[in-house]
């Protein structure tokens, strides 16, 4: 199966990623190329068998790693935003996101 | 090459007895890396930090302190470790210039120990790659052959150690990414059980796989490495209990009891013939020495690759959805709008391989590809597991190749990510269902060194690593 170019760019937008027009050539090709081979777990027999999401047993309520919920002196807000691209009295400042 | 470092715990032991200062330990280590700089296993030196604390290490001694079980020890963390004193890049021009906030446990647990991280190893960016071809700044030459790779993900890290630049090295493996490596650059490269060693302050790239793990001289280091930095981490939710000791002991390892299993389909066509004969060479030592070995069969094997690149994927493009230009890391400066901002620094950020497994994740997630793709590929993961599981009723090991070439040629596989992913053909078996493994020196072909990979039960990393022992002394 090959992915048409608008496949790639919804695939894209999807993504948060802007393409060049170079680049949606290149990935219709590998994409739909590891497409193909992955496709061949369509025929696999799994009747009887659910998803693994997790390997050594930690799913289960009992078993889920909690802590106590607590401020604890750790990583300073000022530490935390020195290496954000753009703050504002402590916040982030983000480009305006309606209109 | 330089000359290989003395054991770990010789080397911590000369700098608490006074023999040698940590100092002059560290400064070695800075300078071999200067050194070796055209090899690119480095991306950036942490110089005034690790002299600082070198200095420490060192008034500690002068005080009578103690100054743990790896004073003075110098060592090299893949750059996706958050650490103190140098930029934390993942090898992406997204993250340059990020400043860690804080370190990584794996780090923090090595430091109260003593040890000292003088630089950050080169990656595939992000961990995505078998050739360290996809770092978005060089790529490391193999040490043995500077016209072939070193493998990777973590092949910085696994060339640094092969050319003593360090007397070890932290990796992270997700698919293979510290076997592969190590195995090509003639390294020990332990992956350990999923959930033993802490992620915190690791860049995550396939959360259900990643798992943070030595690469040395030696399997003694190795466990070593393991023994401190083991442990269930309140900030890793997914962490372990640990065994009580990795230590391996000086006692020859019983073969007697010990029954291998030797993975039929590792030995087909795709395994280079005197790659083969190698490993068929360690077995045969093995036999003599009293293993009942025996040839073992997990069918779904051959399905675990197609079950990684569906799996890894969808989990990258959730985890990379974090570098979004407005938080950390690189963002367009005169982007119109928030969608603009995304898109773009996201565009410029990221290289070809990560824009390629974003982009297949998302499709496999995708509303009406979801349950033919990623349900499918976690269900096809249990029938794995139950095949593992089932073999180890009847076996204590599994034995195999680690990858089934050598060092292939820089730019050989760059132009088919296909047959780059196909590279990972003998190591994402474990790292699907969660077991320890351990790739460790087998010989070479024409030079370039061939990886033994041995497999135990999930929680049976100290068995592992007494097999391995076992087998690196036969292979001297």
């Amino acid at each position: 199966m090959k992915l048409t170019r608008e496949d790639v760019l919804k695939l894209a937008r999807l993504s948060r990623l802007h393409l060049t027009d170079d680049e949606v050539a290149m990935y219709q090709n590998d994409i739909s190329a590891i497409i193909d081979y992955i496709t061949q777990l369509d025929g696999v027999d799994v009747s009887g068998l659910t998803p693994t999401y997790q390997v050594t047993g930690l799913t289960s309520q009992d078993k889920n790693a909690t802590r106590n919920d607590e401020i604890l002196p750790q990583v300073s807000q000022e530490e935390l935003l020195k290496n954000v691209p753009k703050t504002e009295g402590g916040q982030i400042k983000v480009k305006r996101m309606i209109g | 090459m330089a000359k290989k470092w003395a054991p770990i715990l010789e080397l911590a032991e000369d700098v608490r007895s006074g023999k040698v200062s940590a100092l002059e330990q560290v400064k070695k280590s800075l300078r071999l890396i200067d050194e070796h700089s055209e090899f690119n296993a480095v991306i950036s030196k942490i110089e005034k930090r690790a002299i600082e604390r070198a200095k420490e290490v060192d008034a500690k001694i002068q005080e009578g302190a103690d100054p743990g079980r790896l004073a003075g020890v110098p060592f090299i963390a893949k750059d996706n470790f958050l650490v103190f004193g140098a930029e934390t890049t993942a090898a992406s021009n997204i993250l340059k210039g990020f400043d860690a906030p804080y370190q990584s446990t794996a780090i923090e647990k090595l430091e109260s120990e003593g040890a000292i991280c003088v630089a950050k190893a080169n990656l595939d960016a992000f961990a995505h790659g078998a050739s360290t071809e996809n770092s978005d700044f060089f790529t490391t030459k193999n040490p043995h052959d500077n016209t072939r790779v070193a493998g990777g993900s973590s092949g910085g890290s696994a060339a640094a150690v092969a050319l003593s630049l360090a007397p070890f090295a932290l990796g992270t493996d997700t698919g293979g990414s510290i076997r592969q490596p190590a195995s090509f650059c003639g390294a020990v490269g332990l992956k350990p059980t999923y959930g033993l060693v802490s992620r915190s302050g690791v860049v995550a790239m396939a959360s259900s796989t990643d798992v943070v793990g030595p690469i040395t001289n030696s399997v003694d280091d190795a466990a070593l490495v393991l023994d401190v930095i083991a442990g269930q981490d309140p900030l890793d939710g997914t962490t372990i209990p640990r065994q009580e000791s990795y230590l391996t002991p000086n006692s020859t390892f019983n073969l007697q009891n010990t029954k291998i299993g030797i993975i039929k389909e590792y030995f087909g066509d795709g395994l280079d013939p005197d790659v083969r004969n190698k490993i068929e060479l360690a077995i045969e030592d093995l036999k003599k020495a009293g293993a009942d070995v025996v040839e073992v069969s997990l069918p779904s094997l051959a399905l675990a690759l197609a079950v990684y690149y569906i799996v890894c994927p969808a989990e990258v493009s959730s985890n990379l959805a974090r570098y979004d230009g407005q938080r950390f890391g690189y963002s367009f400066k005169d982007s119109k709008n928030l969608d603009e901002s995304y898109e773009v620094s996201r565009e410029q950020g990221f290289g070809n391989e990560a824009k390629r497994r974003i982009m297949i994740g998302t499709y496999v997630l995708s509303s009406g590809y979801y349950d033919a793709y990623y349900k499918k590929a976690q269900t096809v993961r249990t029938k794995l597991t139950n095949e593992f599981n089932e073999i180890f009723t009847k076996v204590d090991f599994l034995i195999g190749p680690t990858a089934p070439t050598t060092a292939f040629k820089i730019g050989e596989n760059t132009q088919d990510p296909l047959a780059m992913y196909l590279g990972d053909i003998m190591t994402v078996g474990a790292s699907m269902v969660g077991v320890p493994a351990i790739s460790i020196p087998c010989g070479d072909v024409s030079g370039l060194p061939v990886g033994l990979q041995i497999i135990a039960p999930q929680k049976q990393d100290r068995e592992l690593l007494e097999i391995a022992k076992w087998c690196e002394e036969a292979n001297r």
